[in-house]
């Protein structure tokens, strides 16, 4: 079956099987960003943006997504390399696995929530699981890129 | 120092972000074969007969293996050093399974859906065998778990397959039992630990493929490339020279990934196909079917004098090592010879124990390697000695721990399966640590509770821990160091990068010795075929044995450097400054960069190479004082960690936010341990907590606060004064929360996670004993 949304701004169209995920469709089409952590909607790894929310690719059908808009970190680079710069200074990342996720999760989050408290910050990125840092390193570095802090 | 134990960035963090493909999967063929594996769904059973005719016959089906198709050679997938401490009792496919998720079959096809069919095409008859679940009942049990021949250690580890068991061992310095009875205190008790799983968020995951010279590429999750390559090899017979294995990004390991899971299926596949070929575990195949922690059961017998002496330690461990042996004497050895020594003053002390085999998920090597165990269980011995005692726990610790300057019999005794090595603590900041992690958590203040509610309780609790820096005479790194046209390097190492950044503070260890900065040092590491040999990423080795290797290597291309610039300049060597990035004597002066092009294009041309390799003599400990501090409501059992403060001892921090990363990912993979990841099996032997939904790792909401701090200290041996930092962290937290449980209620947890379940029923208890007196 052909589906049509739009991928990182551009309008794309691809051939799916009715219960392909999207997850699995993003993959084959070289997305790599987007990662399989548990295909089971509980660990955030293939988290994508869905009209610009943050959803789970494992578990949404490629189907459903026909005429929305996707965006992954391919989209929007010049906003992840920033967001990469505030990890890094906060020495957050390690693995890497769950990273790109986590910063569409950020991204969003800075566009959603105004002003947000430590803990607003923290629910919101509650579904991304990391086992590396213990999340406070990730906590300081996403707090700095929400409040635009220097 | 100018880039180490400097705020640097890691070199790879943006370009992961960002998306560039780096994972294993990301770096599979497009067209490779799926490959899946059939699973035993029985706990212990014999395969009567198998039929794969109907799997073999379906379209798309490329391969179906089974135990019939494969050699049959005994071999161990723990992933150590040659001959390995593990008995090789697994065969790639056997008559007998052992664990629900154990290996029965093996398709390969075309796409995922055909190869899930095709599994399920596969007729296979059990004879199904009563399995042993209870590790305290495997010992000498009717049943035996391991009958087949051909099965063997590789030297002597008490490996008595008959008996069940896969290892066992025995030592003591002077008499427990005489010095225990002229103790003034004592206090015997066991602790029971659980299988924690490690996962980590990138499943084991693993391609192969031919390449134009006819060769077997196999890019693998891996922590351990070299190993990989060697038991392939010898396992299924292919040529060492024929098989290159290449560690791409690896998306978390702690362990887990120190074993071989899925390549020697892929390099089957692609051996017996031509074709590309990639497995990915599911989830629940990673919970179900990779690895665990070793559960054990410790009994500790603990004794001292009044004045807070402690005499005496005792330590029998038995240890579960699941359906097979891998790790099993040393992850059990490590309980005792990176934990006993912290006590280095007693008179007497003993270890013993057995690792049986059950028909549970096999375990293996997990971060902290024994020692997280072995901790649990001695330091909230030690804090119930004190409640005897009257005695405030951190001042026990201050008056009997080991110190700068010491040593501990248990050294020399006690090694990584094998007898140990001699060292005298020449960085032990021990003292600081704990000093510091007093006032950091307000110890004088908090200890032992505050009342902080109607019924809710705070409380703190304390534990110290020490690790190791790679395994003396056994562990090699090496690394080269290239200069290139230009003037910037190429540092290739074994060394595995598995997302702890050792890339990084490889490179600035390269950079602090050439004088230059980090992006003039181009890192490639763990490919068999192109960087030198390295053993791997465990045992907490990289920084120390690999960060020793690559700073002779880059010492010897500075030696090289200024030889070559003393040339060009025509002076002697010792009048040639070098400041990283130009050569001066009194009167001329020439560019690295300059230098560099010279001796690629126009003069006395010659590529400069430097290599060196390093194993160590010594395997200096990390130590650290772990503080937590809890709040806990009495009426529910219900806690919460409000801050785990940790002060560490790891010698110089090569990479400061690098090394907090460590310590903070280890701390709340121990809280994970210690509160959080229950371990769930069936009445028949199936693991249940086998999917994030049923088994709770630490999400950003549990870990409410953790703070770290280094103490100044320099390891006169270790790189720029660096030790390990990879383990340490991981070791406190079980212990640490135990003692602040006991301090908020007065209830001993013996048995992990502490749950409040637990902590109810032991208010509860008290209560009832305290009507009855």
């Amino acid at each position: 079956m052909k589906v049509k949304f739009i991928l990182n701004g551009r309008n794309r169209s691809f051939e799916v099987k009715p219960g392909e995920f999207l997850l699995d469709t993003l993959r084959k089409n070289a997305i790599t960003s987007v990662k399989n952590g548990c295909n089971e909607s509980s660990c955030g790894a293939c988290s994508v943006l869905l009209d610009g929310k943050p959803i789970l690719s494992c578990s949404l059908l490629t189907l459903r997504v026909e005429g929305h808009r996707i965006t992954t970190v391919e989209g929007i680079q010049e906003e992840i390399e920033l967001i990469s710069h505030y990890f890094g200074d906060e020495g957050a990342d390690q693995c890497g696995f769950c990273n790109s996720g986590l910063a569409l999760t950020a991204y969003a989050l800075k566009r959603e929530l105004v002003n947000p408290t430590d803990e607003d910050i923290k629910k919101y990125v509650v579904g991304n699981l990391c086992r590396c840092s213990g999340y406070q390193a990730q906590f300081e570095a996403i707090k700095r890129y929400v409040r635009n802090e220097k | 120092m100018k880039v180490v134990n400097n705020k640097t960035r890691s070199i790879d963090g943006k370009g992961i972000m960002m998306g560039r493909p780096a994972f294993t999967d990301d770096l599979a063929e497009s067209n490779s074969l799926i490959v899946k594996i059939l699973r035993s769904p029985h706990a212990f059973a014999h395969i009567k007969n198998i039929d794969v005719t109907k799997a073999r016959a379906l379209a798309g089906v490329e391969l179906v293996l089974t135990y019939h198709d494969v050699p049959h050679v005994s071999f161990t997938r723990a992933g150590q050093g040659y001959p390995e401490p593990s008995p090789h009792d697994k065969f790639v496919l056997d008559e007998y399974v052992r664990y629900v998720g154990d290996e029965v079959a093996c398709v390969a096809a075309v796409t995922e859906e055909i190869a899930e069919k095709a599994l399920a095409l596969i007729e296979v008859e059990y004879e199904v065998l009563e399995p042993i679940l209870d590790f305290e009942k495997s010992m000498n049990n009717k049943i035996v778990i391991h009958p087949e021949d051909g099965i063997h250690d590789m030297f002597p580890i008490g490996f008595e397959p008959k008996k069940n068991l896969a290892a066992s061992y025995y030592m003591h310095v002077g008499d427990v039992d005489k010095v225990l009875k002229t103790c003034d205190v004592t206090v015997t008790q066991s602790f029971y630990t659980q299988a924690q799983a490690h996962a980590m968020l990138e499943p084991h995951t693993a391609n192969a493929r031919l390449d134009y010279h006819n060769r077997l590429v196999i890019y693998t999750s891996t922590q351990t490339p070299f190993h990989v390559r060697r038991i392939l090899s010898q396992t299924l017979g292919i040529p060492l020279s024929k098989i290159r294995v290449i560690k791409p990004r690896v998306g978390g390991g702690f362990g887990g990934k120190q074993a071989l899971h899925g390549e020697m299926f892929v390099a089957l596949v692609t051996m017996r196909t031509n074709k590309p070929c990639k497995i990915v575990f599911s989830r629940k195949e990673v919970f179900e079917s990779s690895y665990t922690r070793h559960p054990m059961r410790l009994d500790m017998r603990l004794g001292a004098m009044k004045d807070g002496t402690l005499k005496a330690i005792d330590c029998h461990v038995l240890s579960d090592t699941g359906a097979y042996g891998e790790h099993a004497l040393t992850v059990f050895m490590v309980a005792g010879s990176k934990v006993l020594p912290l006590y280095n003053k007693v008179d007497a002390v003993q270890f013993t124990g057995e690792v049986v085999y059950t028909n549970h998920v096999s375990a293996g090597a997990y971060r902290g390697y024994g020692a997280i165990q072995g901790n649990y269980a001695l330091e909230s011995a030690i804090d119930m000695l004190c409640t005897k005692l009257g005695m405030d726990p951190t001042e026990f610790r201050k008056k009997n721990m080991i110190k700068e300057g010491e040593t501990s019999p248990i050294f020399a005794i006690m090694g990584e399966g094998t007898a140990g090595t001699p060292m005298i603590m020449e960085s032990c900041k021990l003292d600081y640590c704990l000093k510091r992690g007093k006032e950091l958590i307000d110890w004088k203040k908090k200890y032992p509770r505050v009342q902080a509610g109607p019924h809710k309780v705070r409380s703190v609790g304390s534990a110290i821990a020490m690790q190791g820096s790679g395994i003396p005479h056994i562990d090699m790194g090496s690394a080269t160091v290239k200069l290139n046209d230009d003037g910037f390097y190429n540092l290739t190492v074994g060394a595995t990068d598995i997302g702890q950044g050792s890339d990084t503070i490889l490179a600035q260890i390269v950079a602090e010795e050439l004088m230059t900065t980090i992006d003039k040092v181009i890192v490639y590491s763990s490919d068999t075929d192109l960087t030198p040999f390295d053993t791997g990423a465990y045992a907490s080795s990289t920084t120390y044995v690999s960060g020793n290797a690559v700073l002779k290597a880059a010492t010897n291309m500075k030696d090289m450097l200024i030889e070559e610039a003393a040339r060009s300049l025509d002076v002697p060597i010792d009048q040639v400054d070098f400041n990283g990035a130009t050569f001066k004597s009194l009167e001329k002066e020439i560019t690295l960069s300059d230098l560099a092009n010279h001796l690629y294009y126009s003069e006395h041309q010659r590529q400069l190479t430097a290599t060196n390799s390093f194993v160590g003599k010594i395997s200096p400990p990390p130590f650290m004082a772990g503080f937590i501090e809890i709040e806990v409501d009495t009426e529910t059992g219900e806690f919460e960690v409000l801050d785990y403060v940790s002060v560490v001892d790891c010698g110089t921090t090569l990479n400061p936010m690098l090394a907090r990363g460590q310590v903070e990912g280890g701390i709340a993979q121990g809280l994970g341990m210690a509160a959080f990841e229950d371990v769930k099996y069936s009445a028949k032997g199936k693991l249940m907590s086998n999917s994030f939904l049923y088994y709770k790792v630490p999400t950003s909401l549990d870990i409410k606060k953790l703070t770290t701090e280094f103490a100044e200290s320099y390891e006169t041996t270790g790189p720029f004064g660096g030790k390990s930092v990879g383990e340490i962290g991981i070791d406190t937290p079980p212990a640490a929360l135990c003692n602040a449980v006991y301090n908020a209620v007065g209830v001993r947890i013996t048995k992990l996670p502490v749950t409040p379940e637990k902590i109810l029923q032991g208010i509860i208890a008290n209560k009832q004993k305290e009507k009855k007196l």
